[in-house]
């Protein structure tokens, strides 16, 4: 049996590659802001709660204790870089596993792994606005912070979002899409209120916000920013990054298998 | 199995599966099922409900590994991105993103392929073109299926898999596709089709493989399939009894409702002396050869018994 031999193969080019994974997480990006019920929240609601916590509310305290200016702000900060991720993996990967998306571009030539890195780089963009908007109402919240910091956690926080966007495809990939929504929310809601970066745990409690992987978030944004607020700093930074790169590579790894195996 | 030619060479094999075995649960969906699709033909895939045509696709495309026996596509195993470059698909229950616009549908599927078609051509083949700005999620569902097509050919593929492609579409959407798929033939592709009209695979496949229980109960091109089953349908009104007429020869099944009888024969003219040697009062006598709608009802109730 050599009926490949006949016909000329099919060679793709690097170019036409690279064009593929383009497409794919161009028009990702097109249908989530195509989505403002889902866009817009996401987008808005960090910066919209830090304005009125962090500058309307408690801008008095702010402007008394810089650590209040900085737990607020990164606190916000850090809030906004779960919701792309998780929801938006946990949700669409649900939806279009029951629509039958994921195997019809399993059984067309869809580059491998296009679609999940195509919805990686929509979550990171989001990520990105998010950071961008916090960053330019942060003078509101009387802190200053230097160019370089600043640049130093928009990239913890948009390569940070990888772990929560694996959180969601693992979701995904089990959940119903009438069930993914609810079961996100099982883990974000307990992961925002647990953690320590928007609402400091009580000494006792403190044990529980390292099994987060927000609070290793929330260690690294603090590193970035080179502040040591936090009762749980003085861990080695590469524990964070390790821990958080763990729960990428074995979510995903788990998740991938089973879009593999059961569609 | 009531096998016909396999007079071609394996050569030309561009999709096959050698004794394909595929269960869900309890029910068996392939029972070490064969089946190959040839250079240049439109194959057409029939068989009742859940007769596994839509399982021996998945099969072939991977979305589902055989239990038992081999899955090849162009040779290789279908896995494999490479040989999928050269299939267009396009498959049933699938919903592609509401909210992209058609053109944007089709210029994400042609980024697939190596060397796709131009996407106002592929618009203009399928008959969207004027859907081009259109949202896939605010399209009637015979536009859909038509988009689906669009999609399913834009990568310009040496074969392509179209599970129930007509459905939901008008007659005349319907023949228009027909069309299409002839010149796509012409033109050198392959077809693999799974219908429930009959009339499309008699307008046409070169080829028929009928399945029923995950088994090949016939193969053949339209007329073999005739004639593999030479039966002649005989329809009358008479008083004559049911049972007795079972009893001749060359009588295939009888069925009465109401007054009519309803006769399969394989041999026609001695059953029709005998109606009417038997009863003088017989009216409305028809003969007509079995089409393919009968042939085809024949086997698989012949192959689900």
């Amino acid at each position: 049996m050599t009926p490949s031999l006949e016909m000329p193969a099919a060679p793709m080019s690097t170019g036409r590659l690279l064009h593929a994974y383009w497409t794919e997480a161009k028009y990702e990006c097109i249908r989530m802001l195509r989505s403002p019920a889902f866009a817009g929240p996401f987008l808005g609601l960090p910066v919209l709660l830090y304005l009125l916590f962090g500058v309307v509310l408690y801008g008095d305290v702010s402007r008394k204790d810089p650590n209040v200016a900085l737990f607020m702000f990164l606190g916000f900060t850090v809030f906004g870089v779960l919701g792309p991720g998780m929801f938006g993996f946990g949700i669409s990967v649900a939806t279009e596993r029951e629509k039958g998306l994921f195997a019809l571009k399993r059984a067309l030539p869809m580059p491998p792994g296009a679609s999940l890195l195509a919805k990686l780089a929509m979550s990171m963009l989001f990520v990105a606005i998010i950071v961008a908007t916090m960053m330019a109402a942060e003078p509101l919240g009387h802190l200053k912070l230097a160019g370089g910091k600043l640049a130093a956690l928009a990239v913890v926080c948009v390569l940070g979002s990888a772990p929560f966007a694996a959180m969601g495809l693992f979701v995904g990939t089990w959940a119903s899409a009438k069930a993914a929504p609810a079961l996100v929310n099982l883990l974000y809601l307990p992961m925002i209120y647990l953690s320590g970066f928007l609402i400091p745990m009580p000494k006792s409690m403190e044990w529980i916000e390292r099994w987060s992987p927000a609070f290793h978030l929330h260690q690294l944004a603090l590193d970035a920013i080179g502040v040591k607020v936090s009762p749980n700093a003085g861990w080695n930074p590469w524990v964070h990054v390790a821990v958080l790169a763990y729960i990428t590579v074995v979510l995903t790894w788990l998740a991938v298998r089973r879009l593999a195996r059961v569609g | 199995m009531v096998g016909l030619n396999t007079m071609t060479s394996d050569n030309h094999c561009l999709a096959e599966l050698k004794g394909a075995t595929k269960r869900f649960g309890a029910v068996v969906a392939l029972d070490g099922l064969d089946l190959d699709v040839r250079q240049g033909e439109l194959l057409a895939l029939l068989g009742p409900n859940g007769a596994g045509k839509t399982t021996a696709i998945s099969l072939m495309l991977g979305l589902l590994q055989p239990e038992q026996g081999t899955a090849r596509l162009f040779g290789q195993a279908p896995l494999r991105v490479e040989p999928r470059r050269r299939i267009g698909v396009m498959m049933q229950e699938v919903n592609p993103a509401a909210d992209l616009r058609v053109r944007e549908q089709i210029d994400l599927v042609a980024s697939y392929y190596p060397n796709p078609a131009r996407t106002d051509v592929v618009m203009e083949m399928a008959h969207i073109t004027p859907l081009a700005r259109r949202f896939y999620g605010k399209l009637s569902n015979g536009q859909k299926r038509q988009v689906q097509f669009a999609m399913a050919v834009c990568g310009r593929p040496k074969l392509l898999f179209l599970d129930e492609p007509t459905v939901g579409m008008d007659v005349q959407a319907r023949e228009t596709m027909w069309a299409t798929l002839r010149q796509l033939i012409d033109d050198g592709s392959s077809i693999v089709l799974t219908t429930h009209y009959l009339e499309e695979a008699e307008a046409l496949a070169d080829r028929v493989v009928v399945l029923a229980k995950g088994r090949v109960l016939a193969a053949g091109t339209v007329p073999e399939m005739r004639a593999l089953v030479v039966r002649t349908r005989i329809r009358c009104v008479s008083t004559l009894a049911v049972e007795q007429i079972r009893e001749w020869p060359g009588v295939g099944s009888v069925t009465r409702e109401g007054a009519r009888l309803d006769i399969t024969a394989t041999n026609a003219e001695a059953v029709v002396r005998q109606l009417l040697g038997c009863d003088e009062d017989l009216q409305e006598l028809d003969v007509r050869r079995a089409g393919l709608a009968e042939a085809f009802t024949e086997l698989t109730q012949e192959g689900t018994k």
